[in-house]
């Protein structure tokens, strides 16, 4: 499905469900995961990875002014509404009830647990204390070993932004995977992963150097499980903890 | 005339008038290509489709001296599916045309790559092909090349000159879904007459192969490969059914000529993925069709999926093979599925011989005594999803497989996946091979998986017990073919862009070279002046590789 089909349709969904309590399901968490990439990828361009960023439209208080039911929804996903710029979408039934799981999976849990901060005081944190940009860029300001947080704010919701900064190794993108070689000589090489093949490995390397390797030349390798980053559980208090996540949650930029 | 065509006359001309003073390719040399180990004069060398080459000169020992001796650049991007043939020193090859664009075919000199003379075919309009506008290859008889084209044309091509010597409308292409006929395949030369099965099952034609006069293109024999009303296997289908069910034709055949049986596979029933208004085992879906080549008339079949839901064309090449059998000779035809079976069929009469898994399948637990797989419950598509071993793109796809008579040996490109299938009635929901490409689309892309994401495969099976003698294992899945050699090398590749040469007898890496392109081809090999050659598609661009 093209995303800004899908961005269009819930621009609707959020317009006209109002007013309704969405009703529980028995979703898995990987229903919920599965939903919240499908919605990341496809409609928080749009509408935020909150929910909330198209004016007078909240998909993420699980309340809406039409849909009765769970299927109501996963209707006006995919057939969108007559006579208005939501189109009809091709998307698996599976798929639009992912998307609804994480919608209500949404609304169960708290915007951020630590309030709202200050963006300010949020970005001196990032480049003073924080020191995030060693490894993190910005608007192509910072380093390329972690992800470019560029847009992080358009990405990731600010409880799930508030997790990553608390409690780096709960959850790791697929692309965000770290990745480790150790070469026959002993040398041990991590980074992050740009290509693997049959034969091979790309990535770039902490120092951001590009490496190349045979796997023949290699003793072993694979993604690291782990998080490099450190936790700043008890490196931020919460104030200062809020301050970051508003900072991180305005970032809306692009990524180059 | 409604085709568009420039002949390309080049430099090269004057060089290749020796080669093209070569004797005419006769049935006979079509039926022995033993006798010219420096030809390949079939899609899959023989027309008992082995891609086997008897050349020699290339190694284990020296498969690492192999260096490119030229590349011969497509202008269009299509997927590059087609296996050349070579005559006499002559390369003839061709490649799909882009949207709106127009087919290259092409005489090359097969030592340099240099063209002797190009030929640009634009299809209709009309033409939109479900999987890709592709081609996999041209069949020749006598001194003449036949094409089968994306709008259901058959044309003849001088093999001298490139000039087109007739063009035949199969069937008429129209803007209805069940309209889009299509021929992607290397047509099969049986005797004086051309054989092509047509595609479009995916949207709904009436799938049918058809014997053409290669002559005049004159049509001698059509047999649908979904029964009309009144003909056994019709009651297969459920209600009108029958009338877009699909089983589309578009791999090429096999013949042999002690029994005079063309056989051919057939594609999945339509609509794929949501079997509730076919009722029934949907007859001749997803099977091994074998007909008299005289007459087109049925004369056995065995259907691999009854019924099926999944996308499981059968449309792979058949292999056949003569082999001992439970202690005396057999004529066999072995057959690695998009279902995740393979098989060892009686090709004289049909009968099932064998059928196991070689990957992981959940579909099916065994066969019942006629050879029918026994399904598992629940393994369908639902609308909520479920998830299905093989994956709707298969084990295996349409990439040919190879028999070597010198190990017995079965080779299989193919790939190990599941995907989460559901009936849309459309492209179902999939998951699986992150960043896969569907269908094969040649783009080579950055990938991350870990092994049980999903691998690609080169896999040696002993038809005696279908059991695996040795894998190789890709870290991406492949759409390459397999070709193997009277000195034991195997070539294959892979959808990483990888020409890899390995031990046929233990599936070791001998050599291997990225080529910047995915590989959706079956390497072939042929030799001009005592000098053995391998070609492979990669990208848009065909290589010649030799030794040094």
């Amino acid at each position: 499905m093209r995303a800004a089909a899908l961005c269009s349709l819930l621009v609707i969904a959020g317009t006209v469900l109002v007013g309704v309590q969405l009703f529980a399901q028995h979703n898995t968490a990987q229903d919920i995961d599965d939903g919240g990439r499908v919605f990341r990828n496809t409609c928080a361009n749009c509408h935020g990875p909150d929910g909330d960023e198209v004016a007078g439209i909240d998909l993420g208080r699980g309340v809406f002014r039409r849909a009765k039911t769970d299927q109501d929804l996963v209707q006006i996903i995919r057939s969108g509404v007559a006579g208005t710029a939501m189109p009809a979408s091709d998307m698996p039934v599976a798929q639009a009830e992912q998307i609804v799981a994480y919608l209500r999976s949404v609304a169960a849990t708290k915007r951020s647990a630590s309030g709202v901060g200050n963006l300010e005081r949020g970005k001196t944190l990032y480049d003073g204390k924080g020191a995030c940009g060693s490894c993190h860029r910005v608007n192509g300001i910072g380093a390329r070993l972690g992800p470019d947080l560029s847009n992080i704010g358009q990405l990731r919701r600010a409880v799930e932004l508030e997790t990553s900064v608390v409690d780096p190794g709960k959850e790791i993108l697929y692309t965000n995977r770290m990745y480790r070689v150790v070469t026959k000589d002993g040398a041990t090489i991590t980074g992050h992963l740009l290509n693997l093949d049959s034969f091979s490995v790309q990535m770039l390397d902490t120092k951001e150097q590009l490496r190349s390797f045979e796997k023949t030349n290699l003793r072993d390798f694979g993604f690291i499980d782990t998080s490099p980053m450190p936790s700043y559980k008890d490196r931020l208090n919460a104030e200062e903890l809020a301050d970051v996540v508003s900072y991180l949650v305005s970032l809306k930029g692009k990524v180059n | 005339m409604r085709l568009t065509r420039v002949l390309v006359a080049t430099a090269a001309t004057l060089a290749s008038v020796v080669a093209l003073h070569a004797q005419q390719v006769t049935f006979d040399r079509l039926q022995h290509p033993e006798k010219e180990p420096q030809n390949w004069l079939s899609y899959s060398q023989n027309l008992f489709n082995q891609r086997y080459s008897p050349l020699t000169q290339i190694t284990p020992a020296n498969a690492k001296n192999l260096e490119l001796q030229w590349v011969w650049q497509s202008k269009s991007l299509e997927k590059f599916e087609a296996t050349g043939l070579v005559v006499d020193g002559v390369l003839y090859t061709l490649q799909g045309p882009p949207a709106q664009g127009v087919y290259e075919v092409v005489a090359l000199d097969a030592v340099t790559g240099r063209p002797f003379w190009t030929l640009e075919y634009k299809p209709l309009l009309e033409a939109r092909p479900c999987c890709g506008r592709v081609s996999r290859g041209l069949a020749i008889l006598g001194d003449t090349l036949y094409m089968g084209t994306i709008d259901a044309h058959l044309v003849a091509i001088d093999a001298k000159t490139g000039k087109i010597l007739w063009d035949h409308m199969v069937e008429k292409v129209g803007e209805k879904a069940t309209e889009k006929y299509a021929i992607t395949h290397a047509p099969v030369v049986i005797k004086d007459k051309i054989v092509v099965g047509i595609a479009g099952g995916d949207l709904g034609v009436r799938g049918f192969i058809g014997a053409f006069d290669a002559k005049t293109g004159k049509e001698l024999w059509r047999t649908y490969t979904i029964p009309a009303k009144g003909e056994p296997g019709n009651e297969t289908w459920s209600g009108e059914s029958w009338k877009t069910g699909g089983a589309g034709v578009w791999n090429s055949g096999a013949y042999d000529s002690e029994t005079n049986l063309v056989f051919f596979g057939t594609g999945n029933p339509a609509p794929d993925w949501d079997g509730r208004e076919r009722l029934g085992d949907n007859l001749y879906s997803d099977s091994v069709l074998a007909l008299d080549a005289d007459t087109g008339r049925l004369k056995w079949h065995y259907q691999f999926t009854p019924h099926d839901e999944v996308d499981y064309d059968s449309t792979q090449v058949p292999v056949l093979a003569d082999i001992q059998w439970e202690g005396r000779p057999r004529k066999v035809m072995l057959w690695a599925n998009r279902n995740g079976l393979a098989y060892v069929l009686d090709r004289t009469t049909g009968q099932f011989l064998l059928g196991k898994p070689f990957v992981r399948v959940t579909w099916m637990d065994g066969f019942d005594p006629k050879g029918r797989p026994i399904r598992i419950p629940g393994q369908v598509p639902t609308p909520q999803g479920s998830v299905i071993r093989p994956h709707v793109l298969g084990a295996t796809n349409w990439a040919p497989p190879s028999f070597s008579p010198r190990t017995g040996l079965f080779y299989v490109a193919g790939w190990e996946n599941s995907g989460t299938i559901a009936t849309e009635g459309k492209f179902p929901g999939a998951t699986g091979i992150p960043n896969g490409t569907p269908m094969g689309q040649a783009t080579l892309t950055p990938n991350f998986k870990k092994e049980e994401e999903g691998f690609g495969i080169i896999r040696a099976l002993d038809p005696h017990g279908l059991t695996r003698k040795w894998e190789f294992k890709m870290n991406d899945i492949t759409w390459a073919g397999v070709m193997t050699t009277a000195s034991d090398v195997l070539f294959s590749g892979g959808k990483e862009g990888y020409l890899l040469a390995l031990d046929a007898r233990s599936g070791d890496l001998l050599w291997k070279i990225a080529l910047g392109g995915q590989i959706n081809s079956g390497p072939m090999s042929y030799a001009v002046n005592g000098k053995q050659y391998v070609t492979v598609a990669a990208g848009s661009a065909l290589f010649a590789f030799a030794l040094k």
